[in-house]
């Protein structure tokens, strides 16, 4: 298909279109409302569903619902909709029912800003909301990989009956870039074949879509069910982009979404200066790609890893979890919507490799 | 003194020196003003607590020299109440938008009414969702167009714009509600009665008192300003007519 | 020639400078270039003023948050007075002369002052003055050619005929100022 400009927000909207997700619930909030602005007129082209609820807390319930049919659903929403949206995730995670939900995040806590943030790491990846669960994370870093992966998290979403989120920046909703969709999009998926969805109890046992489990034997063996779950996407779905990754990199960035891309040009400047620094780039924020980066960080010449966040510091919680002091790890973030430059990390690496040399003498 | 230099017209002294960020005829301002100028009036500015709302109204704070609380989108009823019981001797107001209180905020508006919680809502229906860039709120007007009703409200879909008002005063709790207008010198003044009548009522520890006031917005309607208090008049007046809902001083209700 | 382009348009929310990054932004993909259009959004732009920033570039496009752009095209003065000091030594700066009456006072780039909007008046629409700005722009920089800048115009603007003609004729005023602004500065 041709290439087209397209804004984050509203390539977003058209890759679920793509996927045989033309069902969507949301509410407005900057900075994605574009993504309701876009599909309110691009689904009935297409024949779906778009409501706009009357507070997240309804979206996410109306996911659950709408999610128990087997059909493909998702929303879009910002932080402070996100929160509210805990209380489904939790419930869809117990009562193992696919959705996808992207947030474009912002600054926060409270009302925060609008401007680009990072700093929903540990909502995501650690689950927002009450109980043993965990939502799958995909984290892309330009317009054409959000397209990719929301296509694939509607595949891994079913694969595993499980809420998967999609998690950028503002800029990721706001950018325009060039983007291709796939040469042929499927057709609404079908509940066809998913022994769970509940399509009437017509020459069946009827089936139940709950999260509620009284015996607590009962309840321990649903976690059980879904710990064994997760354990398969940590085996099957890790996922990870390298970056100038080699044997003379000094340093090791670790940095996902929008902040990966503003490393990389960190990365090429100061290699024109002679300084040889790779990135490391998870794409899935969970599973965490933790072995990876392990084996990359214990090379010998590397001198520390470099965790850079827009938030205070979520993700390196995760990279230290993994090195266990095996080499320093420093932090370099801004927050509250301010971007990290590039000439900031610049300057965060040249402090860090002075220091080394100082230690060595 | 001199006659002469007797001053008429002054600015509230609950109203601070800042300038709004309001957009050029946007009517939140002139309501900001009736507000401020009850609570002079009463005498009350200083045991006043506001609660901002999620909405072009949220920088509220900046405008008035009295106390204030953010709430969360819609749960500004929740907070006063929770304020409220806890200093039934303040005066406690939420100051809400459309999309903060008829919509993410309707569950806490209801329960706040029914409860009798003693506390003032000044209710700001503007038909659209102003901060975030215009998109359709549950009181848009069937027809109208938003960002995300670009052919015009549906409402076989969205069904037709609530009258909070008139839901509100179906509760059997006694509760002064009454819809109000600022788009013509005559509404203004009117406005003001009722807002200085609703905090009278919370001052004399009554009732719970809501005044809706219907008002522009220039910018997401996509009107110059004159043609906006126009399209109140014309389009929003017929469907949400102006009145006293429930007054329990006259038994209304 | 450089391997990226990066450009800021900013002026009051209305003066189209949204619009034409956008242009330059499709005109660019359309020959096969990576891009990066990024608005300013949030509360900035009830203030009236509105930016965007475009990159350009043969290869993967790193950060799409440029803090010292090579050029910027500035319309209003609160613009200039925030991306003047923003441009990279040995940039180049296009300032609307008809409402600015000040420069960047930097000697270490170019500067180039286009009365935009007087233009687009005696063009007969004063909301091309954008036009000409990226006539100008592109005319001095020669990031797209003419033949696809005025192609992707008729795409995007098919929709609305009768304006064609004059926003073909702001671009090739611009175009003027721009290009003649180029040969002096290669002669130099
Ligand atoms: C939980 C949550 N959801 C959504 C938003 C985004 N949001 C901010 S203001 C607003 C609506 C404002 O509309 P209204 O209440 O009608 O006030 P107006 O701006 O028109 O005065 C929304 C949806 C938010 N801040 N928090
Ligand atoms: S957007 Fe609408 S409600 Fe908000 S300040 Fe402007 S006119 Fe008023």
């Amino acid at each position: 298909m041709a290439k087209k400009l397209m804004k984050g927000n509203e390539a977003i909207g058209e890759a679920a279109i793509a996927a045989g997700a033309p069902h969507y619930f949301a509410y407005p909030i900057t900075p994605q409302s574009e993504v309701a602005e876009y599909l309110c007129w691009r689904i009935p082209e297409v024949g779906g569903v778009f409501v706009q609820a009357e507070s997240e807390v309804a979206v996410g319930n109306m996911l659950f619902g709408a999610a128990a049919t087997g059909m493909r659903v998702f929303t879009t929403s910002s932080s402070p909709g996100i929160s509210l949206m805990q209380e489904a995730i939790s419930y869809m995670a117990g009562a193992q029912l696919p959705v996808v939900l992207v947030n474009i995040m912002r600054g926060g806590p409270g009302l925060g800003g609008i401007l680009p943030a990072q700093s929903d790491y540990n909502q995501a990846v650690k689950g927002g909301g009450h109980g043993d669960y965990k939502t799958i994370v995909l984290a892309p870093a330009s317009v054409q990989e959000a397209v990719d992966l929301m296509i694939l998290g509607f595949d891994l979403a079913d694969k595993y009956r499980n809420p998967v989120m999609l998690i950028g920046d503002g800029m990721i909703g706001q950018m325009m870039e060039s983007v291709e969709f796939p040469e042929k999009y499927r057709d609404p998926v079908s509940p066809e074949g998913k022994d769970w969805a509940l399509t009437g109890a017509k020459g069946r046992k009827a089936r139940i879509t709950k999260s509620l489990f009284l015996d607590p034997e009962k309840l321990e063996i649903n976690s059980i069910e879904l710990d064994r779950k997760y354990k398969r996407v940590e085996a099957e779905e890790i996922r990870f982009e390298k970056y100038k990754v080699s044997n003379k990199n000094k340093i090791l960035i670790v940095a996902y979404g929008s902040m990966a891309r503003i490393c990389q040009t960190v990365i090429d400047e100061l290699e024109e200066e002679g300084i040889s620094v790779g990135l490391f780039r998870p794409i899935t924020l969970y599973p965490f790609p933790g072995q990876a980066i392990h084996i990359e960080a214990v090379k010998a010449n590397i001198k520390t890893v470099l965790v850079v966040e827009m938030s205070m510091g979520q993700m390196i919680e995760d990279v230290d979890r993994y090195l266990k002091g095996k080499k320093p790890i420093e932090f370099y973030g801004r927050t509250g919507g301010i971007v990290p430059s590039p000439n900031e990390v610049k300057d965060k690496i040249r402090t860090i490799l002075k220091s080394k040399k100082a230690e060595s003498k | 003194m001199a006659e002469q230099a007797n001053v008429i017209f002054r600015r509230p002294q609950s109203l601070s020196e800042n300038v709004t960020h309001y957009c050029p005829g946007c009517t939140h301002g002139i309501i900001h003003r009736l507000v401020a100028e009850s609570l002079d009036e009463l005498g009350v500015r200083e045991r006043a607590v506001g609660v901002a709302p999620v909405g072009c109204s949220v920088l509220i704070y900046n405008y008035f020299n009295v106390d204030f609380l953010e709430a969360p989108h819609g749960r500004a009823p929740a907070l006063a109440t929770g304020f409220k019981r806890m200093r039934p001797d303040m005066i406690v107001f939420t100051y809400q938008g459309d999309g903060d209180l008829a919509s993410i905020g309707m569950g806490e508006i209801v329960h706040a009414a029914n409860r009798g919680e003693k506390f003032t809502t000044i209710f700001v229906n503007n038909a659209i969702y102003g901060m975030t860039g215009g998109q359709m709120a549950p009181t848009t007007m069937p027809g109208q167009k938003t960002t995300t009703s670009p052919f015009g409200r549906d409402t076989s879909l969205a069904g037709y714009p609530i009258r909070m008002s008139e839901l509100l005063s179906a509760l059997v709790t006694p509760a002064y509600i009454v819809r109000t207008a600022v788009h013509t010198p005559m509404h203004v003044i009117n406005a003001k009665k009722h807002i200085k009548k609703a905090f009278r009522l919370q001052k004399e520890n009554k009732c719970f008192s809501l005044v809706e006031v219907l008002s522009t917005c220039p910018t997401n309607w996509g009107m110059p300003p004159h043609e906006a208090t126009g399209w109140v008049a014309s389009t929003m007046q017929p469907y949400y007519p102006l009145g006293v809902f429930k007054d329990p001083e006259k038994g209304v209700g | 020639m450089l391997k990226q382009k990066e450009v800021v348009m900013a002026g009051f929310g209305g003066q189209g400078v949204m619009t034409v990054g956008q242009l330059l932004a499709y005109t660019a993909m359309d020959e096969g270039k990576q891009v990066v259009w990024i608005p300013s959004y949030g509360p900035e732009m009830r203030g009236g003023t509105a930016n965007c920033t475009v990159v350009v570039s043969d290869v993967r496009i790193g950060s799409p948050i440029i803090n010292n752009p090579q050029s910027a095209c500035v319309f209003n003065r609160p613009s200039l007075d925030k991306f003047g000091p923003l441009i990279r030594a040995g940039g180049l700066l296009l300032i609307n002369s008809s409402l600015i009456d000040v420069t960047s006072g930097r000697d270490d780039i170019e500067e180039l002052l286009v009365p935009v909007n007087d233009i687009a008046i005696k063009l007969g629409n004063p909301k091309v003055a954008n036009m000409v700005m990226l006539g100008a722009y592109n005319g001095a920089t020669g990031i797209v050619s003419f033949d696809t800048l005025l192609k992707m115009l008729n795409v995007k603007m098919g929709h609305k005929k009768e304006l064609l003609d004059i926003n073909h004729r702001a671009i090739a005023e611009g175009r003027k100022i721009g290009e003649k602004f180029r040969t002096k500065a290669g002669t130099k």
